[in-house]
């Protein structure tokens, strides 16, 4: 072999001129710690090509080395780690696919410690033969407590690349379009669809995967009206951008079609420039397209051929080995036997030989193929072996030998001595594989048709047309045309306007083709269990022995197969290696491949980064926060916040020196002794409206609304139609026919869609109108004996005198001169009311009530100190001491039932069920430690008796529980069986820490069991 | 991801901006007092779960938040149609019989 200087340094598998690359700038990049060079237009593969690398991986069974297969997307082989920097990180990178800029890293993701020596490989090795299909199920299986261990190691050992353990420095975006056409792929076929449909007017758009437009133009020796296919491609790239009816994307991977027409596409914005996007520009971008008409110009895969050590590095698709040399201007070795079972893998011999290296046979498998391509060959002075096959590659670590034998005519065995040639690279092509991935996103079954020897996309109820290779067209001149007539179909589809001739096709000559032939296991002189392997899937070490010895053990369907074996489950979706098993299996079973059928494939079609899926939706944007209107007081006076739903709530404000419970203390203490301030402003408030507004709440609520008049509130409670508990809150009547509702904070937006659902399905009759007022009103409660006086020194014209003025009632009025509505209602069990006004104002209030309740020590407190004073009145809490297994009777609520309304309210029939009326169900009750300074663990399960063996038989669980300063003691409630008879009997509460609580089971209040002090 | 036309805004909207809320058509029993146990039960609990078209109840939640039904095929996600509350559907559904559900 010749090394090629080039200037200072060495790359000695590069062509002195020709391929799509600029030499004029050379880029330095480092390939597992050793530094390389490369250019412009290079991609990872091909420059490591280009320096004669050969070992990019190690397989994830067998720990087998592998080199690169590809040119494309298909690559099973060469999928590597790239980043610079930890942050920087991307695993499963197609080499095949990652353009080279200047100071890239990137490193193989299997072998430890080093590709070329490789500890795992010994067991491959040594065990190979003994590690078929489920090895590591069945191996591993036992003891089954082991496998956590097993997997760490084994998961090591195979390695799949790894995600970044930094933040990412980089931003995504998405961006959503409505197009009339798009066209998926902008080879021959989707460049012609792409202008014969923007060429009418229509909206189009067309992504490509690959930097450059064209697919494999861009390699082709054909010529296109007269002009190199590339200069082809150019003219009808620049006319689609002068249209501004066209969208044109390129790095852009289409990887789902999903339900009607709804397509995402995986923009790679800069993975080209550099490890890091550009400032202000987005690494990635999703496109979310909706399409009235999909034309699918994915083209098609070369199939490799299965035949013995075909994985060796130097077994290479025979179009990858043109691609290469043409379009990347490098030679990927010294000599090269090419074995096909069609006339397309021809050209790469053609290729390799015009550029001056040695061919050393073409091996056609087929005895009496005549075809252009033969001539070609012959006028070369190739040697041409017929009838052949290569049966065994042979080399360690690399190719360094063909064994070639005569096969029979259908390819099923050997029928002459092996003998052998000398070579360092074998290509092969056993035929194209339309690329039918993104036709089975919706459910079509891609559909086999014999002539072609392949799957094309079935039939879909979609509007999705299919044009070129991936509808099984073959030549260039028929996929240019199918193209174009996709185009003026789909444009002809979503405009009334109409269409002008159709474009005329550009001429192209095709050569003469002879018929390939269907062959997807090259036989070898031993079976294939004996056999060297055979690998059918390469990312996932599949081979056909594993296949066979899978259908052998009774795996019949090819889903079953897929899912034993693994093949297809890679990153690369098995797109080289899928139809070559299917065959392999069908052959096996004795069917047809059409009856054998395809495993369908999902999306995505490539590997896409969180980032991209996330785009901008992180950090701030990934949800919305909700900050009530004394926010920025809270901030300022130290409060914890807790999340309740998107609203951030004031948790507790400790001071200097206190420990959350010191703080609970106090800030409890000083609301039952003087005045306490909480911030309620989540509360979900809906106003409700109508001459039926009365009506609608006496269906929705258990309890009775018909004679509450204006200027009075009202507990309420809400169940579903099967009688559990679903919400509650006061309601309070504003005039006759308007009320304010209130529900609980997490439980608004449901609230709000259930009235709308019960008033627009069942009883569109009533006269009824919901509006959620909740951002609109600020709301403060002020509780404590003291809050009366507190609210005389702000509040001038509302009679507050507690007769006038009453527990229930609300009245109107200015508040620090803001425009007010006060209702004197009580969630603590003290003197109370709850000032609502207009949001803006919220701030101003708060702080003229601070402002005027120094003399009365105005304490602000949180919601966990709301929950202790609720929780000593025995105040429930819908979704905390109910679980929507509790009726308002399992709640002890039975007042707040009303049975003789006349409408059969909701939850009412629900709670005559069988079920809700057996005694011994879960009731809710205090629950007294016999220890009063230990407090029940939250959901901590009940026993009656603490003696019995495990399991136990539970009785009910804790739902609240504190310590409560006032009460001085713990205080909780919970669920427990025939709770409400059984006031006054032990339950005990076995912990995982080995102790065991004692608590008496008895009524909810705690603090003032008459509840004398609401009232005062 | 749908493309589903709201038969109150009179565009096609994406699916973001719906929620399903079930089966449609349900009607709530006019005398539910009357109701036996099992009837009050299929009422709550009993849903089709056809293969093949399926009338549903959904919401436009992020736009009119008016309810409205969909005829959709469960096995090609087509929507064949969408109407109001109160509309009656267009596309007949297939007869099917159903085997009675089991109780206890």
């Amino acid at each position: 072999m010749v090394d090629l200087i080039q200037g200072r340094y060495v790359q000695k598998n590069r062509l002195p001129s020709g391929g799509r690359i600029n030499r004029d700038k050379i880029l330095t990049f480092r390939f597992d710690n050793r530094y390389y060079k490369g250019y412009e237009g290079d991609t990872i593969a091909s420059a490591l090509l280009a320096n004669g690398v050969k070992v990019v991986g190690r397989s994830f069974k067998y720990s087998r080395p592998r080199g690169i297969m590809s040119a494309g997307v298909e690559e099973p082989n060469a999928i590597l780690q790239v980043g610079s920097t930890e942050a920087t990180q991307v695993p499963n990178v197609r080499a095949t696919e990652q353009p080279l800029y200047d100071g890239l890293v990137c490193s193989t993701v299997n072998g430890w410690p080093h590709v070329n020596f490789d500890v795992m490989s010994l067991l491959g090795r040594i065990g190979g033969n003994m590690m078929g299909p489920g090895f590591y199920y069945k191996t591993f299986m036992f003891p089954a407590f082991m496998w956590e261990t097993y997997e760490k190691f084994i998961r090591r050992a195979a390695g799949l690349g790894r995600a970044p353990k930094e933040r990412d420095v980089d931003s995504y975006d998405h961006m959503h379009h409505h197009v009339d056409v798009m066209i998926v792929g902008a080879g021959a076929a989707g460049l012609s669809a792409a202008l014969a449909a923007a060429r009418t007017g229509v909206r189009v758009m067309i992504a490509d995967e690959r930097s450059e437009m064209g697919g494999g133009l861009l390699h082709s020796t054909t010529s296109i009206d007269k002009l190199p296919a590339t200069q082809w491609v150019a003219k009808v790239c620049h006319e689609l951008d002068g249209l501004d009816n066209v969208v044109r994307l390129s790095r852009s991977v289409v990887n789902g079609l999903h339900d009607h027409n709804f397509l995402t596409v995986n923009e790679r914005r800069t993975h080209h420039l550099g490890d890091q996007a550009p400032e202000g520009v987005t690494r990635e971008r999703i496109h979310k397209v909706r399409a009235h008409t999909v034309i699918l110009a994915t083209g098609a895969h070369e199939r490799p051929l299965v035949f013995g050590n075909n994985d060796l590095p130097g077994c290479m698709q025979c179009s990858a080995v043109s691609e290469y040399i043409r379009r990347y201007a490098v030679v990927p070795g010294g000599s090269l036997v090419v074995m096909t079972t069609n006339d397309a893998g021809y050209q790469c011999a053609f290729d390799w030989h015009d550029v001056g290296r040695e061919v050393v046979a073409i091996v056609d498998t087929r005895a009496n193929a005549d075809s252009d391509v033969i001539a070609q060959a012959k006028q070369r002075e190739i040697t041409l072996i017929k009838g052949s096959a290569v049966i065994e590659a042979r080399g360690q670590g690399r190719v360094t030998k063909a064994m070639v034998a005569s096969i029979n005519a259908d390819g099923s065995f050997v029928t002459g001595e092996p003998r052998t040639l000398i070579c360092d690279t074998i290509a092969s092509s056993g035929g194209w594989s339309p690329a039918v991935h993104l036709s089975c996103h919706t459910g079509s079954r891609p559909r086999w048709r014999d002539d072609i020897l392949g799957f094309v996309p079935g039939e879909t109820h979609e509007q999705v047309l299919s044009a070129g290779g991936v509808a099984g067209t073959q030549t260039l001149s028929a996929c240019i045309q199918e193209g174009i007539k996709a185009g003026t179909e789909a444009a002809a589809k979503c405009s009334n306007s109409s269409v002008a001739d159709a474009m005329s096709a550009p001429v192209v000559e095709d050569e003469l083709h002879a018929p390939a032939m269907a062959l997807y296991l090259v036989p070898h002189t031993k079976a294939p269990t004996r056999a060297s392997k055979q690998f059918v899937d390469m990312q996932n070490d599949v081979t056909a022995a594993g296949l066979q010895v899978s259908t052998h053990e009774g795996f019949e369907s090819i889903e079953h197969v897929k899912r034993y074996t693994a093949m297809g489950f890679g990153t690369d979706q098995g797109k080289t290696g899928n139809v070559n098993g299917m065959a392999i299996v069908a052959k096996t079973l004795g069917q047809s491949i059409a009856e054998t059928g395809t495993t369908v494939f999902r999306p995505n079609y490539t590997p896409v980064t969180f980032g991209a899926v996330a785009g901008s939706h992180t950090g701030a944007l990934f949800d919305p926060k909700r900050f009530t209107p004394m926010h920025r007081w809270h901030v300022e006076h130290g409060a914890l916040f807790e999340n309740v739903g998107q609203w951030k709530r004031p948790w507790y404000f400790p001071r200097q020196g206190e420990s959350m419970q010191d703080t609970l203390n106090r800030e409890c203490v000083a609301t039952r002794t003087s005045v306490g301030i909480l911030d309620a402003s989540t509360l979900g408030k809906i106003d409700i409206q109508g001459d039926d507004a009365r009506e609608f709440l006496g269906r929705v609520y258990t309890n009775a609304w018909a004679k509450l008049p204006p200027g009075r509130c009202r507990y309420g409670l809400m169940c579903g139609e099967d009688g559990m508990v679903m919400d509650d809150g006061v309601t309070s009547c504003l005039a006759e026919n308007h009320f304010l509702m209130t529900t609980t904070t997490g439980g608004a937006a449901h609230v709000l869609n259930w009235l709308e659902l019960y008033h627009q399905t069942e009883w569109p009759e009533l006269d009824v109108y919901f509006t959620s007022v909740t951002d609109h009103w600020a709301t403060m409660t002020i509780a404590g004996p003291n809050s009366r006086a507190l609210l005389a020194k702000v509040c001038s014209d509302i009679d507050l005198d507690k007769d006038a003025f009453k527990f229930m009632d609300w009245r109107s009025g200015s508040v620090a001169g803001v425009p007010a509505r006060v209702f004197r209602i009580s969630f603590t069990g003290e003197l109370s009311y709850e000032i609502n006004v207009p949001a803006h104002y919220g701030l101003h209030v708060w702080e003229a009530l601070f402002e005027q309740g120094k003399e009365f020590d105005l304490t602000a407190y949180g919601t966990e100190s709301m929950h202790v004073l609720r929780a000593e009145k025995g105040f429930v809490i819908v979704g905390q001491d109910t679980d929507g297994s509790i009726t308002p009777i399992d709640m002890d609520h039975a007042w707040a039932v009303a049975n003789n309304k006349p409408f059969s309210y909701i939850g009412k029939r629900g709670m005559q069920r069988e079920d809700c009326l057996r005694p011994n169900r879960k009731q809710l009750v205090g629950l007294e430690t016999v220890d009063p300074a230990v407090v029940l663990p939250e959901g901590a399960q009940a026993v009656r008796n603490p003696e019995q063996s495990i399991p136990m038989t539970m009785v009910g669980h804790v739902t609240s529980s504190y310590y409560s300063a006032n009460a001085g003691r713990s205080i909780a409630m919970g669920v427990i069986r025939d709770g409400i008879n059984r006031h006054g009997e032990s339950v005990f509460f076995p912990l995982a820490d080995g102790r065991t609580i004692e608590a008496r089971i008895r009524n909810t209040v705690w603090v003032d069991p008459d509840g004398e002090r609401q009232k005062s | 991801m749908f493309n589903i036309y709201c038969p109150y805004c009179e565009e096609h909207r994406e699916e973001e901006e719906f929620h399903p809320s079930g089966q449609a058509h349900l009607a709530r029993p006019a005398d539910a007092d009357a109701c036996t146990d099992k009837e009050w039960g299929d009422f709550l609990y009993f849903r089709k779960n056809p293969r093949g078209l399926h009338q549903e109840l959904w919401q436009h939640t992020a736009g009119c938040r008016k309810f409205f039904n969909i005829t959709r095929d469960t096995v090609s996600y087509q929507i064949l149609e969408t109407y109001k509350v109160g509309q009656s559907p267009q596309v007949k559904l297939p007869e099917v019989k159903l085997e009675e559900p089991r109780h206890g």
